[in-house]
């Protein structure tokens, strides 16, 4: 009797975990996308890791509309190179986006997103694009790049009001997947912030304006002590039916007062 | 490697001055990019006139420290008289050098002795011993090694040196993500070790005037 101790493949010609196939059939050979191709001799490719990236991003819903701030880093690896960076984007009047992850991506896609804003303007139609209308085109992006195996490397907060003054808050990460809930965030303010958020969050009612920028500020107090890539100072985006603005630099309201007393180790 | 560094980022510098030495270290201990205490202290006394600024791997670090001072403490307790500042950084040398393929520890020994005055010593990971008048140690230390070089004079006084060690650290918190919370400083001359933190922001001015700003930029009156 034959002892087959390796395991057999289980089909042939067929797909294998990790390459692109050919869904399409034939003897058609499966190309890298374009723009992963570099004209190097040796095939040479650049590294598409994350190298200059914003740390975390939190949104928070209220009555009236919505909050998202973001404070003002852009590190390289940890080296904090850019201190002064606005990462809360004032998109149109009904549209904020926070951009976290690879910053260079972030600018990328916004470059596209103001493209579709000036064709909104174009338009002069009376309709301009929603919030919800950009995290779904977010999500459909995000995905078909995440699926030819060359993701942006964003994780995006898009909050804003529709026409009719109702507040929509989401968050899209770099594979496409996309949810809305009353408070989101990105990076470690999903860790730190959102448990905060939810922690305080009244039953029946959504916060009030009062409530939700007390939470901003205690949320990016804590995500200043305990995130390594942050800095103390943060813009915060305002959408409301009567306003949508970046508002800041504001400072982070840190306390050391305590360090005296602790000694040794 | 430490599949975590518990201490991977930290900035610690010492100088020595006319009468003793400055040590000057961030308060941050970070895991990757957590924050795991961010009011370290981590000028570690060795004994009353030695002290040891530690980087690298935190539970490494503060075992050899441990050692370390009771190796001094045991000397003192034979000899009768205060340890020298260049045994306790022999100390360091010999156990970093020998364990140095599993150890992550950088260290800078500084101290006060009558022999020799204030002392600074560099025992880096390698395991190397060197004497030099000024020494800078961690993640944070490559951000301001130009900077300390640029402005350190031999035969400073203690009110310069200070200066010169708590804008060092400050520099390097700005731009090191891995080091960051306050400036501890130490000054050791034959009195001993003097301690301090420096703060220079008021939480209660720091909370009022951004509540200021706050409702300013939102219209809130």
């Amino acid at each position: 009797m034959m002892n087959n101790s390796f395991a057999q493949p289980m089909w042939s010609n067929g797909p294998s975990p990790g390459q692109f196939y050919n869904f399409m059939g034939g003897n058609a050979p499966t190309q890298l996308p374009r723009e992963l191709t570099t004209a190097g001799p040796f095939g040479t490719k650049h590294s598409t890791a994350a190298i200059t990236t914003g740390s975390s991003v939190v949104g928070i819903k209220f009555d009236g509309g919505v909050l998202v701030a973001a404070d003002t880093l852009v590190s390289y690896g940890s080296l904090a190179r850019y201190q002064d960076i606005q990462r809360v984007f004032k998109i149109n009047n009904n549209i904020l986006l926070g951009g976290s992850g690879d910053f260079a991506d972030i600018q990328s896609i916004k470059r596209n997103i103001d493209q579709k804003m000036i064709e909104d303007q174009c338009y002069n139609d009376g309709v301009i694009m929603k919030p919800g209308e950009l995290a779904s085109w977010l999500t459909r992006v995000l995905y078909n790049r995440r699926s030819r195996m060359n993701p942006l490397y964003i994780d995006v907060v898009v909050g804003g009001v529709d026409e009719t003054g109702k507040p929509f808050l989401g968050n899209v990460d770099m594979r496409g997947r996309a949810y809305n809930d009353y408070v989101v965030a990105t990076g470690f303010g999903r860790h730190l912030a959102l448990p905060l958020v939810r922690e305080r969050k009244p039953k029946d009612r959504d916060f009030t304006f009062e409530e939700a920028t007390n939470l901003i500020r205690e949320s990016m107090k804590v995500l200043y002590y305990r995130d390594t890539r942050s800095i103390p100072q943060y813009t915060v985006g305002i959408c409301t039916a009567a306003d949508c603005s970046i508002k800041g630099p504001f400072k982070v309201e840190e306390n050391w007062t305590f360090a005296e007393t602790v000694k040794g180790y | 490697m430490d599949n975590c560094d518990y201490f991977g980022g930290t900035t610690i510098i010492a100088v020595e001055f006319d009468g003793g030495v400055v040590m000057g270290a961030d308060s941050r201990t970070s895991c990757r990019t957590y924050v795991s205490n961010r009011s370290a202290d981590k000028l570690t006394r060795i004994t009353d006139h030695i002290y040891c600024c530690r980087s690298g791997s935190a539970s490494q670090t503060q075992t050899l420290a441990n050692t370390v001072a009771y190796a001094m403490n045991y000397y003192e307790c034979s000899m009768g008289e205060p340890a020298l500042v260049r045994d306790a950084a022999v100390h360091f040398r010999n156990k970093i050098y020998d364990s140095r393929q599993t150890m992550m520890a950088s260290i800078i020994v500084a101290g006060w002795d009558r022999r020799h005055g204030g002392q600074v010593y560099s025992v880096p990971i390698t395991g190397l011993m060197v004497h030099e008048p000024c020494a800078v140690a961690g993640s944070g230390a490559a951000y301001i090694q130009g900077f300390v070089t640029a402005h350190y004079r031999p035969g400073m006084q203690q009110a310069d040196t200070v200066e010169l060690v708590k804008n060092a650290v400050q520099l390097a918190i700005q731009h090191d993500c891995s080091s960051g919370g306050i400036v501890r400083l130490g000054v050791i001359n034959e009195y001993g070790m003097d301690a301090c933190v420096c703060c220079d922001k008021d939480p209660a001015m720091v909370k009022y005037a951004n509540t200021l700003l706050w409702n300013l930029e939102f219209g809130i009156w």
